[in-house]
């Protein structure tokens, strides 16, 4: 099978054709904004790490914003920057480069905020002029990266909307294309369950290690995780616990060997079906999968959750019906309740990667006609000082 | 949309059920757990999506869902009672027992 996309210098297919503004620290964000507001065609990123942290989590935002620019669905980049900021500007642009698409930079501390808006203004203005000259081709579904998450959930996600999910990642990966998961404190109580579909003992040991990583930094808090995990709303929708909740969650990673573990922010590399260490949160989930070079996220709701992402086309699914109902400005498509002993699974994937094909070929998705995903966050470990 | 079931067992190992409706205390269930039927009367309301118990459970044992374990009773639960967080504690995450869980 096929779609319509963008080729990239890279080799890579863009489902979307943005010039991405990414502000590479909290202290640029506004000027970013500005220049996302007024030059149409793009997408910007803003978030609120990149300074006042430790050596480790600036290396995760210089790298994770790095691949960022690097996600298939970016035509070019303009980079925002303060000047004095920790993460790396400099590297950040020179990694973007790397994959060869176009990248300019403007800085704030050179001559202040409105020269850097109106620099960045003409920059964009031309990045979209350019970018708008590259035309849709037809693509074989090999080169389809799709992200998979699981947000809202409630009793349905585990037993329809995450094993639908599932199906549809399987039939990603039998088609020669990639499927990327992670929420790491979902895997908390199902680890054994993963860790007998990785591909050799160094990839099982490394979903053992991300678990223990996670829960040894929730334990360091010194309280019960629930209520953080499962979240409240899970609770009210019949999860009682992590173990329970992880069960459930792992369906939405389908059934086929876990090829490899990546760190957060590092753009995934092969085909079939990897992991990235990552938290459940959705902002910062769904900036994990933009980073390992997703270009289309299925979303698996209960109660209904409303995000998008600036640069991604995210797909929500719900196997609750009431759910449906309530939230049409937000949920895309309503699968039956499936048990596991029901053959329909098969054909409910189908249909989810039918709907993935015509999305990655241009159709809208609800979050991105409504706008909603504007405020992504980037994941940090350690403190902010 | 109407479900035929008004609940379900996942996996015969299972010792707990879940709701696909709004049960009200004192209804009475004819489930399959495996192959073989089983009936339940439920001795509290049970919202959709929640669970209850099959099979007395003690304190301390595992509840199973999934055929997986998903946490510990904290008291003693008797069949046809609601299963939740009043009842059943998890054994991860629990910086709150000094790591003990592990």
């Amino acid at each position: 099978m096929s779609f319509l996309g963008y080729p990239r210098q890279d080799g890579s297919v863009g489902v979307r054709n943005y010039v991405g503004v990414i502000s590479t620290v909290s202290c640029a964000n506004d000027v970013a904004f500005w220049i996302s507001q007024q030059i149409k065609g793009t997408a910007s990123f803003l978030h609120q790490a990149g300074c006042g942290q430790l050596p480790p989590d600036l290396e995760m935002a210089t790298q994770t914003l790095t691949s960022l620019g690097q996600n298939p669905n970016l035509a070019s980049v303009l980079l925002v920057s303060l000047g004095c900021e920790g993460a790396s500007a400099d590297r950040i642009e020179e990694g973007i480069a790397r994959s060869g698409k176009r990248v300019a930079k403007v800085v704030i501390q050179k001559a202040g905020a409105t020269v850097a808006m109106n620099e960045g203004f003409r920059l964009a203005q031309a990045m979209v002029s350019e970018a708008s000259k590259i035309r849709r081709e037809e693509f074989d579904d090999s080169h389809l990266m799709v992200g998979v998450k699981c947000g809202g959930s409630d009793t349905t996600s585990g037993l329809a909307s995450n094993p639908a999910v599932g199906a549809t990642c399987d039939i990603v990966i039998d088609n020669g294309g990639t499927c990327v998961f992670g929420e790491t404190p979902e895997f908390l109580g199902a680890e054994h369950i993963l860790t007998r579909r990785a591909i050799n003992s160094q990839v099982a040991d490394k979903i053992l290690d991300i678990v223990d990583r996670m829960e040894k930094r929730t334990i360091a808090m010194g309280v019960d995780m629930r209520g953080g995990q499962p979240t409240a709303g899970n609770i009210a929708g019949g999860l009682t616990t992590i173990e329970e909740k992880s069960l459930g969650a792992i369906a939405k990673g389908g059934t086929r060997p876990i090829q490899g573990v990546y760190e957060y922010g590092e753009r995934v590399q092969g085909k079939g079906l990897y992991i990235v260490d990552s938290p459940g949160r959705e902002p910062e989930f769904l900036t994990a999968l933009a980073a390992a070079g997703v270009q289309v996220v299925l979303f698996s709701t209960g109660l209904g959750v409303p995000q998008g992402f600036p640069f991604l086309p995210v797909l929500k699914i719900t196997g609750n019906p009431v759910t449906f109902q309530r939230l049409p400005d937000h949920i895309d498509i309503l699968v039956e309740l499936t048990r596991e002993k029901t053959s329909g699974l098969q054909a409910v994937g189908q249909k989810i990667y039918q709907e993935v094909l015509e999305v990655a070929s241009g159709e809208q998705t609800k979050a991105e006609i409504l706008g909603y995903g504007n405020f992504p966050g980037l994941y940090t470990i350690g403190p902010i000082i | 949309m109407e479900l035929k079931e008004k609940a379900v067992v996942l996996n015969a190992k299972d010792n707990v059920a879940t709701a696909l409706a709004d049960l009200k205390a004192g209804t009475s269930l004819e489930l399959e757990v495996g192959d073989k039927p089983l009936t339940v009367k439920l001795t509290a309301a049970v919202p959709f999506g929640h669970k209850f118990s099959l099979a007395r459970i003690e304190p301390g044992a595992p509840v199973i869902k999934y055929g997986e374990v998903i946490g510990t009773a904290t008291c003693a639960i008797t069949p046809g009672e609601y299963v939740h967080v009043h009842n059943v504690a998890s054994t991860r995450g629990r910086g709150d027992l000094a790591g003990g869980a592990r």
